[in-house]
């Protein structure tokens, strides 16, 4: 236990330092204890004025330890406001401070550590004990996050405008060899902090023709990702997989390596190729999670081939599950909900609500469409083709006119491009918009989405974490004039082509999944039963 | 491996004679650099290890005494053939089908470009494309070219070239020699591509990307000798040939053997991946279509897909006439950084020489000469008060005093003699031009040429 009987600094500093220089041991507590105060000295010397009145006697030679650097006049006695045994991130408040540090105390706190580390490594069997309970009777006066063993950090791909997080990501990509994509033109400010990039540089302008860092069939896929040739989540998925086959296939395992933590590391530096060409979506990142853990479970004496065959398979039990025959029980379930002389209102080109309707459709259900679509992708057109071709009367109007049809509309059905942990449902964006006037006008709003595509997110609002497509797409010739060709000469004028939105679950009256027709707010029941099953 | 790099370097350049019946055509210096070196420097530049070029025993020899091709550090797997000339560029492709393990990029030695090879690739990779090609805008040569009487020939041949809206798309390629009477275009065409582009005033690159089913179809298809002249148009017709007949002509007993062939062709040309399910699941499942309007799927369910890019901004040049020669040797300083003079000219002070000049290795110029927009070749020797001006200089010439050349091309080993005045000529390999000799718009060359027809 502590001494309590310790009095103030320069006895204690004293008494260190002959400690030390007897050779006696110091506990394993005071060890703790000068960590703890020389941390918490380094944080004073910014709040030298604020920390005055937090003191706090402690029972442990407090004060200045040998590195107090003599520029210092007044000694501080060691506030106890110690942090928690954790080495946790140190707040953003103090993140300037450190440069304002005096040189000299540098070379003078590595002496002192390194004569800790002596001390240590001299008293080696370690008391352990009350060291815990030491630590944890500390005031609590220490920050919040600071308590938290699991610190939350935000994805850095929501981080653009922090240089040190474009720092860190420049780094990773260079180890792993795949170029840098650089951000374009002026970004709106409410959306600085996402990556905003162009077509006409595409990532393949860095790389060399015959490509040997990354597999071809992934440039490949990452071509078609940044021209928007694959587009829509379930197509993105599929392709991905496809992809991953080929890699699969023409993989060897190098020597003295295991399959299943070397192919886990070679598909890294891919992600992030892909990531580079287009941030990927939910139902990408849950796929790539189920080939992870796939090739991780591979047990070790597997062979090679045997091993590769059985990935190659999973794959397409995984394609065919949750897409192909998600797609075919999610019809069954729609198909009940479709009466004889219905309108249904549709919004841009959702693979899955197509699909709906085209089934429907030939079970002889008398309904018509209306197909709303919006600029500057168009997407809509697409789904008037497939839903014409397939025989079903069809309207289409632009989002603009929404409010004026719907009294017409007796349902709307809605793709999803993800549904958030909290019934937030995330698709293209416009949709929430749509269903919004849906709501005002009571015309039940029906959202059909894989279970595949649910994912832990959280969001209640659009900006956080978003899409920014080329702002150019915005850019109309008509009649031979385009108006905004130089807008980049215009100062503040920011073009801005979002790709996503969120709905709230007060808007959507049902999700329609594979496993049944449930409400918005059973997302996280579902989330929470596929972990279980896992 | 996703790419192999062919280079075609077996080419006569027949429409250069003068220039090459001595030197062959990939080993003309262009900037001091062999014609073949600027080909090999863009694969290396765009990250290519390895190169099968195709060429002859001759060229071979020279290339491995050439200090700059031995500067090339990528791997040159070089193919020899024949040089009666009998071989085209497909038949040299069905030569070394064996070698072909992946996509090819078929490049020409006279190829002289600085584009960003990735737009033509990536048309290719993205699209999943059977045949993307490089062509830019022609640029008028403007210099004049010697022993060239009268005005330039216009009539060339054209190359009429459609392209889709996008201008990305090649829909339809014919010569103007194959057209008898107009341009007929079939109705399939203007069905799926009601607004087709033509253009007549681009050059053909010969830069070509090539699936490998179709070097395969090129083994069995033994009537087709050259890629630009025969595969190309081929390719582009059958984009839009009916695929529907295979299995129609399984089950019809009186097939004609020319149906038969078309089928059989078309399965090798089709582009068969390995999962061909996935793809065509994951291009159902995605919402893009390449055009609007119809109902037709994304390429209108086409498997077989032709691309093209058309370059305006970047040089690009053929060198297969004199005066692409001349030109490709005036625009060669600004490719590189290289300094114009090499260090180990010996240059004397007095000489006046202008920035655009090339000097070669081991040149001696001697005082008072004046040297302009010139390019002299290695171990030249020029003597005092010659004065050189828009001229060509190959290697090995000596040139002496009180010359004046204007506008000409002399090739190697040539000599001069003593002010002699050469005003747009081209002297060949080895000649003598004698003292006081006073030439303009002349083609000297041997009576050893002569005799060749």
């Amino acid at each position: 236990m502590a001494d309590s009987a310790v009095t103030d600094e320069p006895e204690t500093k004293d008494d260190i330092d002959q400690a030390k220089n007897d050779g006696k041991e110091l506990t394993k507590e005071e060890k703790l204890r000068l960590r703890k105060e020389k941390k918490q000295q380094r944080k004073n010397k910014e709040r030298k004025d604020d920390k005055e009145s937090e003191k706090e006697k402690k029972s442990v030679p407090a004060a200045a330890p040998a590195s107090q650097p003599p520029t210092q006049p007044t000694t501080h006695k060691a506030p106890p406001v110690v942090p928690a045994p954790a080495p946790v991130p140190v707040p953003a408040s103090e993140a300037p401070a450190p440069a304002d540090k005096p040189a000299k105390s540098k070379a003078e706190l590595k002496a002192e550590r390194r004569a800790r580390q002596e001390s240590d490594r001299a008293s080696k069997q370690g008391k352990k004990g009350e060291v815990g309970p030491q630590a944890s009777t500390s005031k609590p006066k220490a920050p919040p996050s600071e308590l938290q063993p699991v610190v939350k950090r935000l994805p850095e791909h929501v981080q653009v405008d922090n240089p040190d997080v474009v720092k860190k990501l420049a780094k990773k990509l260079e180890k792993q060899q795949i170029p840098l994509r650089l951000d374009y033109g002026y970004k709106v400010s409410l959306f600085s902090h996402l990556h905003q990039y162009s077509r006409k540089s595409p990532l393949t302008q860095q790389l060399s023709i015959p490509s040997t860092v990354i597999h071809p069939a992934i440039v490949r896929l990452g071509l078609q990702y940044s021209q928007g040739i694959v587009a829509g989540s379930n197509a993105r998925s599929v392709a991905l997989l496809h992809a991953f086959k080929q890699v699969i296939t023409d993989y060897t395992t190098p020597l003295n390596e295991e399959l299943s933590r070397d192919l886990v590391n070679k598909l890294k530096p891919y992600i992030s190729f892909l990531n580079q060409c287009r941030p990927l979506s939910a139902s990408m990142g849950n796929a790539i999670k189920y080939i992870k853990k796939e090739i991780s479970n591979i047990p070790s004496q597997c062979k090679e081939e045997e091993a590769k065959s059985k990935l190659l398979t999973n794959i397409e039990c995984y394609i065919e599950e949750k897409i192909v025959l998600a797609a075919k029980a999610i019809a069954k379930y729609s198909i009940e909900k479709i009466n004889d002389g219905d309108v249904i209102l549709v919004y841009g080109c959702s693979s899955l609500v197509n699909h709906i309707l085209c089934e429907a459709f030939k079970k002889n259900i008398k309904f018509r469409v209306i197909v709303v679509d919006s600029r500057p992708r168009l997407e809509g057109r697409e789904a008037l083709r497939r839903l014409v071709q397939g025989g079903i009367r069809c309207t289409y109007v632009l989002i603009s006119a929404v409010s004026y049809i719907l009294p017409e509309v007796s349902k709307v059905f809605l793709g999803a491009h993800a549904l958030l942990a909290n019934g937030y449902v995330m698709s293209r964006v416009g949709t929430s918009q749509i269903a919004l006037v849906a709501k005002a006008f009571n015309v039940p709003v029906l959202v059909c989405c894989e279970t595949y595509k649910f994912c832990e997110r959280v969001q209640t609002d659009s900006f956080v974490s978003n899409e920014l497509d080329d702002p150019d797409d915005l850019i109309v010739t008509r009649k031979g004039k385009t108006q905004l060709e130089d807008w980049h000469q215009v100062d503040f004028l920011g073009l801005l082509n979002l790709v996503y939105d969120v709905t709230p679950p007060d808007f959507v009256d049902l999700v329609i999944t594979e496993l049944g027709m449930i409400p918005c707010t059973s997302v996280p029941v579902v989330l929470r039963v596929k972990n279980v099953d896992q | 491996m996703e790419l192999q790099a062919v280079l075609m370097a077996a080419g006569g350049g027949s429409r250069m004679t003068d220039l090459t019946y001595n030197t062959p055509k990939p080993m003309l210096p262009i900037g001091n650099r062999p014609l073949m070196w600027y080909p090999l420097n863009l694969l290396e530049r765009v990250g290519f290890e390895e190169v099968i070029v195709i060429t002859t025993k001759e060229v071979q020899k020279m290339m491995s005494t050439d200090q700059k091709i031995k500067e090339v550090k990528m791997k040159l797997d070089v193919v020899c053939i024949q040089e009666d000339g009998d071989m085209g560029t497909a038949d040299a492709l069905r030569h070394i089908q064996q070698k072909i393990k992946a996509d090819i990029l078929v490049v020409s030695c006279d190829l002289i470009t600085d584009v960003a090879l990735h737009e033509v690739v990536d048309l290719f990779r993205a699209h999943n494309a059977t045949l993307a090609m490089l062509m830019s805008k022609a640029h008028e040569f403007t210099e004049t070219v010697p022993g060239q009487k009268g005005k330039k020939k216009t009539a060339e041949q054209r190359d009429f070239v459609g392209v889709d809206q996008s201008g990305k798309r090649l829909l339809f390629m014919a010569n103007e020699a194959d057209l008898e009477d107009g341009l007929s275009i079939r109705k399939s065409i203007m069905r799926k591509h009601p607004r087709m582009h033509i253009k007549t005033g681009l050059v053909d690159a010969h830069l070509y990307c090539l699936k490998k089913a179709v070097v395969d179809f090129l083994t069995e298809n033994k009537s087709i000798s050259s890629i630009r002249g025969e595969l190309l148009p081929y390719l582009v017709r059958k984009q839009f040939s009916k695929t529907t007949k295979r299995p129609k002509s399984k089950e019809d007993s009186e097939d004609q053997s020319q149906e038969m062939s078309d089928s059989s062709t078309n399965q090798e040309l089709l582009i068969s991946s390995r999962d061909e399910s996935l793809l065509e699941l994951a291009q159902e499942r995605s919402c893009w279509n390449d055009h609007h309007g119809d109902m037709s799927d994304a390429y209108h369910g086409g498997k077989l897909r032709c691309y093209v890019h058309i370059t305006d901004q970047s040089l690009c040049y053929r060198v297969n006439t004199l005066a692409a020669y001349i030109e490709a040797n005036r625009l060669a300083p600004k490719l590189f950084e290289e300094s114009a003079v090499h260090p180990s000219a010996v240059i004397s002070e007095k000489c006046q020489m202008g920035s655009d000049s090339i000097i070669g290795a081991l040149c001696q110029v001697a005082d008072k000469t004046s040297i302009k927009r010139s390019t002299i070749g290695n171990s030249t020797t020029i003597k005092e008060k010659v004065k050189v001006a828009n001229s060509i200089i190959m290697h090995g010439v000596t040139i002496e005093e009180g010359c004046n050349i204007q506008g000409s091309v002399i090739c190697s080993n040539a000599v001069i003699g003593r002010g002699a005045d050469l005003k747009y000529c081209l002297v060949g390999n080895g000649q003598r031009i004698e003292s006081e000799a006073e030439r303009t718009n002349e083609v000297i060359v041997g009576t050893d040429q002569l005799m060749e027809i």
